[in-house]
């Protein structure tokens, strides 16, 4: 009788090369499938809501409570120095209230005459928190902590301080993550308020640093473009909606092909130091429909 | 099992942080990737295997928040840095700490790298100089200076994490 040899059973593994093929054909296919199709990965991103985000909500909220202190200690004593600034100047600004309020009946009033009608202030909007933001250095998207749960959608406008912060580009229960119009791959058409000439406002990183956004494919054949003009939103955009201030032209500079001209334009929006942003429920296509 | 747990964790932790936190202390709008650091450091402490899996959950991670449209481009990214920093498994001892901050450091180099050429210069952003200066540069070297501070974290977790496994002081192998 020959010894019953019990051999150890091996753990059951695949070889690492073989891994990296299985995990690289997952990415590949993975990748041809949301660029081909329209799946869009709700269950993904419903999860990834459920599991992340209250971390991150979390965290930034303890992070600003932790500057808020910090400053505060700080800026004890500018405060109370300028405490007494501040209440001298509230009686001057009660005195110009009362005459700015004089003005703005004035000015509805002039409003109605010339039908310069505020076609889009009437929109409902809601206010949202910035949690996060894009963990490379090469996009500057964030992370807003609301979403479908409370109305919003893909292709919503979203503002701040008056001004056009960017596009909601992606969607989960209770996170949207906002495509700002300084954002490398971003393009917004443009149009400049005094002559209504058209342009293409597109997001660079190399301006980014400067704090400006570059336009270009301007055609201004009456030379009527200034620097300092007011650029809005165009009406032929098919994602924003329409005279929403996109910023102030800073500089203009003619192309070689001497028919278009390009620049800089400085937003409206300080997008270094944004916190809470406004979201306007309504997109493009719901209004042209 | 323990060491999956806290893996979990480490990435976790790391994501949040750099999503939240590390984008406030952002020194010229730059902050350190402490993903590659997870990604590169699981890759040689263990294996080729760890480094892919973390490297994959990691990018994923990216993907699903910060992805540009498609999902699995970054995942794909990082499943080859960490798959790659496997192979260094060979040599890499716990004492030694050269290796580990040259390799990150090639690591988030190749990251970089890879990220401007699919998705600035296919584009046509062609001014590399500019991006080297102000973006990859900047990035490497913050990030080389948070490793140094959360390395020794990385692997002083999982020493303790060994020692209760195996109940020996190595990792990954026996010197």
């Amino acid at each position: 009788m020959s010894p019953v040899v019990k051999r150890k059973r091996k753990k059951f593994s695949i070889p690492s090369k073989y891994l990296l093929l299985i995990l690289t054909c997952v990415c590949v296919s993975l990748m041809a499938i949301t660029f081909f199709t329209e799946y869009s990965p709700s269950t993904v991103n419903r999860l990834a809501g459920y599991i992340i985000v209250p971390f991150q909500e979390g965290v930034s909220r303890v992070g600003a409570w932790i500057s808020v202190r910090v400053d505060e200690l700080g800026e004890l004593r500018v405060v109370l120095q300028e405490n007494q600034e501040l209440k001298q100047q509230i009686a001057d600004l009660t005195v110009e209230n009362t005459q700015l309020q004089q003005d703005k009946y004035e000015l509805n009033n002039l409003r109605e005459l010339y039908q310069l009608d505020t076609q889009y202030s009437g929109y409902d909007k809601v206010g949202a928190r910035v949690i996060a933001r894009d963990s490379g250095n090469w996009f500057h998207a964030f992370t807003i902590d609301k979403g479908t749960d409370d109305g919003l959608a893909i292709d919503m406008n979203v503002i701040a301080g008056g001004g056009l912060v960017g596009r909601i580009v992606d969607i989960g229960p209770n996170w949207a993550k906002v495509n700002a119009v300084i954002n490398d791959d971003s393009n917004v058409s443009g149009m400049v308020l005094a002559s209504s000439d058209i342009l293409m406002v597109t997001g660079s990183l190399e301006l980014m640093q400067d704090g400006v956004i570059g336009f270009e494919q301007l055609i201004d054949s009456k030379e009527q473009v200034e620097l300092g003009d007011k650029v809005v939103t165009s009406n032929i955009s098919d994602k924003y909606l329409p005279s929403i201030l996109i910023g102030y032209i800073s500089e203009i500079n003619q192309d070689a092909n001497n028919i278009t001209k390009s620049g800089t334009i400085t937003p409206a929006v300080d997008f270094e130091h944004i916190e809470e942003v406004l979201v306007i429920l309504k997109t493009k296509q719901q209004i042209v429909e | 099992m323990k060491r999956n747990i806290i893996l979990f964790f480490v990435i976790f932790i790391s994501f949040i942080l750099q999503t939240t936190v590390f984008q406030t202390f952002s020194l010229g709008g730059i902050s350190p990737n402490l993903l590659i650091i997870v990604t590169a450091s699981y890759g040689f402490m263990y294996d080729k295997k760890y480094g892919m899996a973390v490297g994959f959950i990691c990018g994923f991670l990216m993907d699903i928040f910060y992805g540009s449209g498609v999902l699995g481009f970054y995942a794909l990214i990082y499943l080859y840095i960490g798959a790659a920093n496997g192979a260094f498994h060979q040599i890499f001892y716990q004492d030694d700490i050269k290796l580990p901050l040259a390799l990150i450091t090639a690591s988030d180099f190749v990251y970089s790298f890879v990220c401007y050429v699919l998705l600035f210069l296919l584009r046509g952003r062609f001014s590399i100089g500019y991006y080297f200066r102000s973006v990859i540069i900047p990035e490497i070297v913050y990030t080389i200076f948070v490793t140094v501070f959360l390395y020794p974290c990385i692997l002083f977790f999982n020493r303790n994490v060994e020692d209760i496994e195996r109940g020996d002081n190595s990792i990954g192998k026996k010197v």
